[in-house]
């Protein structure tokens, strides 16, 4: 089975319904993706695919429907993406384990609403579980990555 | 020292604490300063000037031995270190190091003598003083109780200054320069004439030398780091899915493991079907385990979908199946010979309520789950002459023990990696994924295997938080609450976790009554009793242990008395206050909230106050009352740390703390049917979401003597606030949590 994943294309021998979540991680080593729950309750797990954030829990590797962007293609330590900036200005994390996936989620809301309204970001935002409560810092951190990118736009 | 005398000297301190009591031999082992376990094979050209800094030729590490759970463990023992050792903190990399009686915990035990954390008395002191010498002797390593920062706080400083002063001692025997001539800065000795020598460069000579161990810390005004906003050093990491967690470990021809066990903690396998599993793709071996199964396979999912593929039979739970048989059993504990303590019995409670109307009230706390977002997960390697562990863990010596006993390994070849942990809340202080990855590893030598838990397994296997049931009783006259008779029963957390971890738990459990005996409160006729109900099922701490339910039980309490007082619920816990620290919390969220203020219809506020781990906290928070049910408007909180050492990090921890508090009173319970835990997963185990979160603001007091933790102290007081606060909004007292049982949220 052929996945492209953060740009490069893999050949796969694996289960067409093995989780994209497990193929990621176990396979291909991209383990910035995180299991959390398994059910699509958490959002730790959230990827793009065609630019469109997914939990990859419930997304069957065989069902894979274009290219998938996990948290390492998004940006990296040395090329970080606007929200992973606006996270580290504002020291959201605190064990960390939630972030990819909240990472993702508002990138993928900033690519369709790049001005989002506090009840866009509720609305956006609500799916990702963070056990820590680091709410606040995440609220402000979409605000400064929409303005950055704004600015960038400019 | 040869290894066979290190082992012989380790087995000997151990040994002996577990057999004679740590008496005989305690006292010459305590004056004794643990030996440097960075010494052990140490390359030559490296220095290890004291158990937590290690200089090498190509970097200088520190070493930060308490786990990072999220809570910004290893920034903070790494900012205290380098406060004094003059580096900057992208100048270091931070190894949690191994475990070794050398990073015994000094604070833990200071909240479990039976003072309260307001008495500086001479015989509290003193007592305080006394119970670190066990710690030290046993050489208890844990993280936990909100002691990392209390713990380090002298301790790693003057780690850092030793090691400066010992790198200036090497540059002395280098040059011939005076040491007292020299300066640091940046990761350098600064030679008079203005030359740097890095102390990367001094490190071969360095290790030659004797640690200078006559050092002065340095006073608040030299301070560099402390009291700054920095960077977190796992920041960057963190925010690109770059930090690697125990369930991200892979290593060459590892193994990938998923187990089952009896669904009822502690019941036994009777019989299982294995025959469809063994088919499956993947699999490598199928293995029993204590009380289930294990599934060896060559990727994580395969291991879990084939371990639901094994029929299996269970056997009952060791425990009531039913959760009606739980709060009987407390409902039964208001016994006399079941008196666990009574250390607060001020005045004569009981003419005092003969003589006045009484007001009386039963509050009720469910057990709750830790579910950190990580699963819990290990990955052991056994080879011919070495156990390897790599797992986020609260109690590496014990995960070291327990690994040494199931592999039939001396414990000084058990060599515990402990990783970054995607949460805890206390999960970690539990270890029962390590003992079975430990059990599945054994029977493949040389292989690593990576045990995770799905979350099913874990949530079903989580030493909840304990069940805990209060009753009062309490009276007012002329405006002033004047009695309170608070009991609280519950089965006892310490026994639970420590028969886990084979040490036994004697004594009254103060955790049955934390948050509630010890409050600095003047009420003429006060008294505090814990029971101590039967064992139930397994529990263990949960952030904030006993007082994340005996806070909700005595301010809830402290406020129905005060609204029965027709008092002010701000003035009355101030005028009952007796404690100046307790009182400026309490003055401080009151200015925050802008107390007294009128509210706009259908909004309310509740105050409420806890002091725990030694942190007076007090919460404000502001609800209104909607269609839709209650909403979150608003929350202020105040604690008093003596020191805040990272105004981001204290921050960050306050609102975490805040939402852990809310987010589980509001909606959160963890409950037994035919003895197996029904909440199994975040579909039925709520929490706050973002669209939930209220606005918190959050003030640091720096007035205390002593510098305290902030991970626990800002729950207790979350749930009381917003429990009055609904009932100011309402007129609906909530005695019982979750509160959406019985009130509707948005």
């Amino acid at each position: 089975m052929k996945l492209t994943v953060d740009g490069t294309e893999h050949d796969l021998d694996i289960e067409p319904d093995m989780p994209l979540l497990w193929a990621l991680r176990d396979e291909l080593g991209l383990t910035g993706v995180k299991y959390g729950c398994g059910i699509a309750q958490c959002g730790a797990c959230t990827v793009h695919i065609d630019g469109q954030a997914v939990r990859s829990c419930q997304v069957a590797a065989g069902d894979v429907w274009g290219p998938v962007t996990t948290i390492h293609g998004l940006g990296t330590p040395q090329a970080l993406h606007a929200v992973q900036a606006a996270w580290i200005a504002h020291q959201v994390a605190q064990c960390g384990y939630c972030q990819s996936g909240q990472i993702m989620q508002a990138a993928a809301l900033l690519a369709t609403t790049p001005n989002p309204t506090d009840a866009d970001i509720d609305d956006a935002m609500s799916g990702n579980l963070c056990r820590c409560g680091t709410y606040g810092r995440i609220r402000a951190a979409v605000k400064s990555a929409a303005a950055s990118l704004a600015g960038a736009s400019e | 020292m040869s290894r066979a005398a290190r082992i012989a000297r380790r087995s000997f301190l151990i040994g002996s604490a577990a057999i004679a009591g740590g008496v005989a031999f305690g006292v010459v082992a305590y004056r004794r300063p643990h030996e440097n376990p960075l010494l052990d094979a140490l390359p030559p050209g490296q220095a290890a000037l004291t158990p937590y800094v290690l200089v090498k030729p190509d970097g200088l590490t520190l070493i930060t031995p308490r786990t990072d759970l999220g809570q910004g463990a290893y920034h903070l023992q790494a900012a205290l270190i380098a406060e004094e050792l003059d580096v900057t903190l992208d100048q270091v990399t931070v190894d949690p190091g191994p475990p070794d009686p050398a990073y015994y915990n000094t604070a833990l035990s200071a909240d479990a003598v039976p003072f309260p954390a307001t008495d500086d008395g001479v015989l509290a002191e003193t007592t305080r003083a006394v119970m670190d010498a066990p710690m030290k002797f046993m050489g208890i390593q844990i993280t936990g109780g909100s002691t990392t920062v209390p713990d380090g706080w002298e301790k790693l400083r003057h780690a850092g200054a030793v090691a400066r002063e010992t790198l200036k001692a090497a540059a002395e025997s280098q040059t011939g320069t005076p040491r007292a001539s020299m300066t640091t800065e940046n990761g350098a000795v600064i030679l008079p004439d203005g030359t740097r020598l890095p102390y990367t460069d001094l490190a071969s000579v360095a290790a030659g030398i004797a640690p200078v161990t006559d050092i002065t810390l340095r006073p608040p005004g030299d301070w560099r780091l402390i009291g700054t906003e920095m960077q977190r050093l796992d920041i960057r990491a963190k925010s690109t899915g770059t930090q690697g967690y125990g369930i991200d470990l892979q290593l060459d021809d590892m193994l990938y493991a998923a187990v089952r066990t009896n669904p009822r903690p502690g019941g036994a396998m009777l019989s299982h079907d294995a025959t469809r599993a063994r088919d499956l793709r993947g699999v490598h071996d199928i293995v029993q385990i204590t009380g289930g199964i294990g599934v060896l396979a060559d990727n994580s999912w395969r291991a879990m979908q084939a371990v639901q593929a094994i029929a299996i039979d269970w056997g009952p739970a060791p425990f009531p199946p039913e959760m009606d048989a739980h709060w009987q059993a407390l409902s039964d504990s208001f016994t006399d010979d079941l008196i666990d303590s009574r250390n607060r019995d001020d005045g004569d409670v009981d003419t005092a309520l003969v003589r006045s109307e009484r007001i009386t009230a039963e509050y009720r706390a469910p057990y709750l789950s830790h579910a950190p977002l990580e699963p819990v997960n290990a990955t052991v390697r056994v080879t011919p002459d070495r156990v390897d562990v790599w797992t986020a863990t609260q109690i590496p010596r014990f995960v070291q023990a327990h690994v040494a006993r199931i592999t039939g390994y001396d414990r000084a070849d058990v060599h515990v990696h402990v990783l970054m942990a995607g949460g805890s809340f206390g999960h970690r202080l539990e270890d029962l994924v390590v003992r079975q990855a430990a059990e599945l590893a054994t029977t493949v030598p040389g292989r690593p295997v990576k045990l995770t838990l799905s979350r099913e397994e874990d949530m079903a296997h989580d030493y909840p938080r304990q069940i805990a049931m209060a009753r009062g009783r309490g009276a007012v006259s002329d405006g002033r609450v004047v009695a309170c008779d608070l009991g609280i029963a519950m089965p006892s957390v310490l026994a639970s976790q420590i028969g886990r971890l084979g040490l036994p738990a004697i004594g009254p459990d103060l955790q049955i009554v934390a948050g509630a005996w010890d409050q600095p409160f003047a009420i003429p006729d006060y008294r505090v009793t814990g029971y101590r109900a039967p064992t139930l099922a397994p529990v263990s701490s949960w952030r904030s242990v006993g007082a994340s339910t005996n806070g909700f039980f005595h301010d809830s309490f402290l406020d129905e008395l005060i609204h029965a007082a027709g008092a002010d619920p701000l003035e009355e816990r101030l005028r009952l206050c007796t404690h100046a620290p307790s009182r400026k919390v309490l003055e401080a969220v009151g200015e925050m909230s802008n107390w007294g203020a009128p509210l706009p219809a259908g909004r309310g506020r509740g105050v409420a106050f806890c002091l725990s781990f030694g942190v007076p906290c007090a919460e404000v928070v502001e609800v209104t009352a909607t269609d839709s049910g209650i909403r979150l408007d608003a929350v202020f909180v105040a604690a008093e740390v003596g020191r805040v050492i990272d105004p981001v990090n204290f921050e960050n921890q306050v609102q975490g703390g805040v939402i852990w508090g809310l987010g589980h009173a509001i909606m959160a319970e963890t409950t037994f049917a035919d003895g197996q835990v029904q909440q199994r997963n975040f579909d039925s185990f709520p929490f706050l979401r973002q669209y939930q979160c209220p606005d918190i603001t959050v003030r640091g007091l720096e007035t205390g003597r002593r510098v305290r933790g902030i991970g626990e102290p800002p729950v207790p007081p979350a749930a009381p606030a917003l429990g009055n606060a609904i009932f100011d909004a309402t007129g609906t007292r909530l005695r019982e949590m979750p509160f959406n049982r019985h009130i509707d949220f948005v």
